[in-house]
């Protein structure tokens, strides 16, 4: 299987290359809109600002070809920024509208703890009775590298949260409907946890 | 549940040796930077730093290729630093491998770079780093420091809390606190200066210099009001197993990442 990965020019894609290869999956980095409309399996990683990874998208007309796949039924993952892109619009960037698969807002995290939620966190399942396929077999007590300011905050949404993650707010940091997987923070710098989360993507997508 | 106190590793290096001194002077060898990197990523350790040390700037390839060798070892984040002084230096070194970027001098020296930079990468990429002497006065009797530069060598005039929240309002995202009365002295972080900054600011601050025993950590994390603590040789030298000092941290109370 081939992982395709987003490359809008502002990420750095390396260290999510890098990940995938220790668990020996193939991927390959797409620039066009071409690229990413022949994506067996699609991967938004970002880092950055909101304004700049929407912007860059739209410049390489990357919006339509990454909806297109999706509403397909690739399975694709989005990690930190790339949840947020999913969303209808974001605090970050309030003037640009995201992806909108998910129709709510991403939001600032209160201002009363120290911001970047930066290090390592746990998280919550949200229904235990229907557990996350990307958290199986992983410790529930396992830690995740979190590195982010806005947040999907999760009194705002209706049932894609996995799990929650707290920080000043409750979060949604694992989201996963049908196809649509994301995560807020960065499984590619989770050590062995993130390594797991990244494998049951990959088997899912197979 | 809440966000786990952080142990951070560094590799000092020259370009290309992990190097070690004490108050920045008197440098020797300490070993290779991947195969000490391969060891903390297997450890424990909850992020890396490595710098740049080295005066020379031609070293600077060397520097960015061991970032790329020190990177392809970690499932932890990794920031680098050391001389930075333009976009297009950090640039380099985030396409080595890097997520975060640290500047300490040229940051004094031209602030705007903390902003450039946080545009570029985001805030969560901009690290701060700053070194701090405490100013001894006669006629002041509280507690006040100084920011330090080129190595902790120059004064700066700026107070270290000034500096803090100016930096943190033109783009940082962490503070990486220094202290150069007890960098390579072992007798523990410096609990006033840190917890002094640490309760000023909004961001994460990472407290450095005069680590050696478990207590100094779990002082640091309690007393100091400390996000992460940094240190160097006492982990080259195995003095202090990360793994011992995470469970020791545990049993004090101090919520860290037991990685399994």
């Amino acid at each position: 299987m081939k992982v395709t990965l987003i490359d809008y020019g502002a990420g750095n894609p390396t260290s999510v290359e890098r990940a995938l290869q220790r668990l020996g999956a193939e991927s390959v980095r797409a620039n066009t809109p071409d690229c990413i409309a022949s994506a067996s399996t699609l991967l938004l990683p970002g880092v950055g600002h909101f304004g700049t990874l929407i912007r860059a998208l739209d410049q390489r007309r990357m919006r339509r070809p990454i909806l297109d796949v999706i509403h397909r039924g690739v399975p694709f993952l989005g990690i930190c920024l790339g949840l947020h892109a999913l969303y209808a619009s974001s605090d970050e960037a309030p003037e640009l509208e995201g992806l909108g698969l998910v129709p709510q807002q991403v939001r600032e995290l209160p201002r009363h703890v120290k911001l970047p939620h930066m290090g390592w966190n746990q998280l919550r399942a949200t229904n235990p009775a229907n557990p996350s396929r990307l958290l199986a077999g992983i410790e529930p007590a396992a830690h995740f590298y979190f590195a982010h300011s806005y947040a999907a905050l999760a009194s705002d949404q209706d049932d894609l949260s996995a799990a929650t993650c707290s920080h000043g707010a409750n979060f949604v940091a694992v989201l996963e409907s049908r196809n649509i997987f994301a995560v807020q923070f960065h499984p590619e710098k989770s050590g062995t946890a993130g390594a797991r989360l990244l494998q049951n993507f990959l088997r899912l997508a197979a | 549940m809440s966000l786990a106190s952080r142990i951070i590793p560094c590799l000092d290096t020259d370009g290309e040796r992990v190097v070690k001194g004490v108050n920045f002077v008197g440098l020797r060898d300490a070993g290779d930077p991947v195969a000490l990197a391969a060891r903390y990523n297997a450890e424990g350790a909850d992020e890396l730093v490595v710098l740049d040390i080295a005066a020379s700037r031609d070293r600077r390839p060397t520097f960015l290729e061991t970032i790329r060798r020190v990177a392809e070892q970690l499932a932890i984040p990794l920031t680098a630093g050391g001389g930075i002084r333009t976009l297009h230096d950090a640039a380099a070194v985030v396409r080595a491998g890097a997520d975060k970027i640290t500047v300490n001098t040229a940051a004094v020296q031209c602030p705007e770079l903390i902003t450039e930079l946080s545009a570029a990468f985001g805030t969560q990429a901009v690290v701060l780093a700053i070194d701090g002497k405490r100013i001894h006065s006669q006629a002041d009797q509280g507690d006040h420091w100084e920011v330090m530069i080129r190595g902790g060598r120059e004064a700066t005039g700026l107070e270290v809390i000034d500096w803090a929240r100016r930096g943190i309002a033109l783009g940082a995202g962490e503070i990486l606190l220094t202290s150069v009365d007890r960098d390579g002295t072992q007798k523990g972080f410096d609990v006033p200066l840190t917890a002094a900054i640490s309760r000023a600011v909004s961001v994460p601050v990472i407290a450095s210099g005069g680590a050696k025993l478990p207590e100094h950590f779990a002082e640091i994390f309690t007393e100091g009001a400390a996000d992460a603590a940094l240190a160097a040789s006492i982990f080259h030298d195995n003095i202090q197993p990360i793994r011992e000092l995470k469970q020791f941290l545990a049993g004090r109370g101090v919520e860290v990442r037991l990685p399994c």
